[in-house]
C-alpha cells in the first residue's frame, strides 16, 4: 500500500512535530506507570471492590456501545445518504454532547430523566425511577459515546462511493437492501471504529455518570468513580486501579484489532 | 482509502462570519477591561503601611471568614486580607511544601497536626468551632420524613458522602449510632453533591454539615438529628511560623475566636466549641 522510496524521504519538518506529539502522548503515562506501586498490584486486582467496578465497568459500556449501534447506525446513514434540508445543522448537534464538559452533560440528563425531569417525572408517576441505577449508567454512557459512533460511521460512509449505490438500484435493490449489502459491508472498518472509540469513550466516562447515576459500590461505581474515590484518601491506590483500567482497554483494543483488520478486508470484498 | 475527490468541500465562509468574530472579539475585550477595571478600583492604595494578610481556610469557611476578612480590614486600614480557600488536606500540604500564608484554618483537627507536626504552626492550634451532620430533605419532602429512622424504610432513596470524605466518615458514625443498616442510594464525593441531589429533589434525604443546611436554606428542610458528642467537627485555626506578618496573624486569629467571630460563625450554623 505504501509506496515509500517513490515520493522519497518523510519531511523533517513532519517527523519532528509527530516525534513531539508521541513523546507528549507518551510522557505523562510513562510517568504514572514510573510512580505505580507495583507491589500492591496484585492484591488490588483481586480486590473484590476493584472486580466489582471492573465488571460494572466493562458490561456498562458493552451495553451503552450496544445501544448506541442500534440507534447509531441509523442515524449515520441518515446523515451521510439522505439530502435534507437542515442535514449540516443537525450534523454539528450531534456533536453537542462531544463538546459539553460531562459534569453539564449528568446535569442534563438529570433534567430529562431525573425524578423531576422532562421525562423523568411521568416515569417517577408510573413507578419508575432511573437516577441511581445501573439503567442510568449506561443511559450515561450512551449519551457521550453517541456521538463519537455516528462521528466515525458517518465519515466512512461518505467515504465509500455512492455510484455502488446507484449500481445496485439499478440492478433492482431496495434502499434497505442496498443498505445492508453495499452501504454497511463497504463501511465495516469505520464501524469497527466507531464501535471501538464509542465503548472506550464509555469505560473511561466519569462526569456525567458520577452527576447523573451516582457512586454506590456494585450498582453505579464504575471504575473511573471508584478512581475518584481512591484519589481522595489514598493517592497509590488510584494510581494502582488506573494501571488496571488502561491494561484491561488496551488489551481489550489489542484483541479487537486483529479482528478488526480481518473484517475490513473481508468488507468490501463481499 | 480515501479516493474521495474534492467535491465535498464546504464553501468558504464568507466576511460576514469574520465580522461577527471581531464583534466577539472587542465584547471579550471590553468586558475584561471593565473586570480588570474593577478589579483595581477595590484594591485600597493607602501608601507606606501597606501591609497584606494571607489566610488559608477550609472550603466550608468561604462566607463566614470573607465576612470576617471585611471586618478585619475595615478595623485595620492599609492591611489587605488575602483569603483562598480550598480542601483542608490541600492547605496544609501546601503550607508544609512552604506556600507562603500567614494563618490557617482547617475543618479537622488531624489534617492541622500534619502542619503542627512539621513546626508549621506558632504556639498552639485552637479550636474556633464545631459542625456536625444534618438530615436535609426536599422541601416537598416525597417520602414524608419526619425523623432520621425514617430513611431507613424501603423504598427512600437517601445519599450520604463516600466515606472516604470527611463527612462521609462522620454519616456513618451517625447511622451507626441509630442504628440504621439500608444501604443509601448513592456515596457522593463531597457534601456540596450530596446537597445537590437533595435540593434537586433526586434523592429522598441526605446528610449533610448543618453550615451547609442553613446556605441552602431555601432548596431544603432540616430535619434533626439526634445531638451526640460523635457527630462533631472541630474547626482549629493557627498563626503560622512562616508568617510574614506574625502580629497581623494573631489578630486574625484572635479576631475568628472573639465574640464578634463566634456572631458571624453561629450565623452560618457552626457550633460553639
Amino acid at each position: 500500500m505504501t509506496r515509500g522510496p517513490a515520493l522519497g524521504r518523510p519531511p523533517t519538518a513532519l517527523l519532528v512535530p509527530a516525534l513531539l506529539a508521541v513523546a507528549f502522548l507518551a510522557l505523562p503515562l510513562l510517568a504514572l506507570l514510573a510512580r505505580t506501586p507495583w507491589s500492591t498490584l496484585g492484591a488490588q486486582v483481586t480486590s473484590p471492590a476493584v472486580l466489582e467496578a471492573l465488571r460494572l465497568s466493562l458490561l456498562t459500556a458493552l451495553a451503552a456501545i450496544a445501544v448506541v449501534a442500534v440507534v447509531g447506525v441509523p442515524l449515520a446513514w441518515v446523515l451521510a445518504r439522505v439530502d435534507f434540508p437542515g442535514r449540516s445543522l443537525l450534523r454539528a448537534f450531534v456533536i453537542v454532547p462531544l463538546v459539553l464538559p460531562p459534569v453539564v452533560g449528568g446535569v442534563a440528563l438529570l433534567s430529562a430523566f431525573g425524578r423531576n425531569g422532562l421525562v423523568g417525572a411521568p416515569l417517577r408517576d408510573a413507578g419508575i425511577t432511573v437516577p441511581f441505577t445501573t439503567t442510568a449508567v449506561v443511559i450515561a454512557h450512551a449519551f457521550v459515546a453517541l456521538p463519537f459512533f455516528v462521528l466515525s460511521l458517518e465519515g466512512a460512509l461518505r467515504a465509500t462511493d455512492r455510484e455502488y449505490d446507484v449500481v445496485a438500484a439499478t440492478l433492482g435493490a431496495s434502499r434497505w437492501t442496498i443498505f445492508r449489502t453495499v452501504s454497511l459491508p463497504l463501511a465495516a472498518p469505520g464501524l469497527l471504529a466507531g464501535l471501538v472509540l464509542g465503548w472506550a469513550r464509555a469505560l473511561g466516562e466519569f462526569g456525567a455518570t458520577i452527576t447523573f447515576a451516582g457512586n454506590y459500590p456494585g450498582t453505579t461505581r464504575t471504575m473511573p468513580s471508584a478512581i475518584y474515590v481512591a484519589l481522595q484518601s489514598d493517592q497509590d491506590a488510584a494510581i494502582v486501579l488506573s494501571v488496571i483500567l488502561m491494561a484491561v482497554s488496551v488489551a481489550v483494543l489489542a484483541l479487537l484489532r486483529e479482528r478488526w483488520f480481518d473484517v475490513a478486508m473481508q468488507g468490501p470484498a463481499r | 482509502m480515501s479516493r474521495q475527490p474534492t467535491r465535498g468541500a464546504e464553501p468558504v465562509r464568507g466576511a460576514r462570519g469574520r465580522r461577527h468574530g471581531t464583534a466577539v472579539a472587542t465584547l471579550v475585550l471590553t468586558v475584561a477591561a471593565g473586570l480588570a477595571g474593577c478589579g483595581s478600583g477595590s484594591t485600597r492604595s493607602t501608601g507606606e503601611s501597606d501591609r497584606r494578610l494571607l489566610v488559608l481556610a477550609a472550603a466550608s469557611l468561604t462566607d463566614t471568614f470573607t465576612t470576617l476578612a471585611d471586618d478585619f480590614e475595615a478595623d485595620h486600614p492599609g492591611v489587605t486580607v488575602k483569603l483562598a480557600f480550598d480542601s483542608s488536606a490541600t492547605l496544609a500540604e501546601q503550607v508544609n511544601q512552604g506556600a507562603p500564608a500567614d494563618v490557617l484554618a482547617t475543618a479537622d483537627e488531624a489534617t492541622m497536626r500534619t502542619v503542627a507536626d512539621e513546626g508549621g504552626v506558632e504556639g498552639a492550634p485552637r479550636i474556633f468551632a464545631t459542625n456536625q451532620l444534618q438530615l436535609v430533605v426536599p422541601t416537598s419532602n416525597p417520602a414524608g420524613i419526619e425523623k432520621l429512622g425514617d430513611i431507613a424504610r424501603p423504598g427512600v432513596e437517601f445519599v450520604v458522602c463516600v466515606d472516604t470524605a470527611p463527612c462521609g466518615k462522620l454519616a456513618g458514625i451517625v447511622l451507626d449510632e441509630a442504628g440504621i443498616t439500608a444501604p443509601a442510594a448513592s456515596e457522593e464525593v463531597d457534601v456540596k453533591a450530596v446537597l445537590s441531589k437533595v435540593s434537586l429533589d433526586e434523592a429522598d434525604a441526605g446528610l449533610v454539615y448543618a453550615t451547609d443546611a442553613v446556605a441552602a436554606d431555601d432548596d431544603v428542610t432540616v430535619v434533626s438529628v439526634p445531638g451526640s458528642q460523635q457527630n462533631r467537627t472541630t474547626y482549629p485555626v493557627a498563626a503560622l511560623s512562616g508568617a510574614e506578618q506574625p502580629a497581623l496573624a494573631g489578630e486574625f486569629v484572635d479576631l475568628v475566636l472573639s465574640p464578634q467571630g463566634r456572631r458571624v460563625l453561629s450565623d452560618a450554623g457552626f457550633g460553639q466549641p
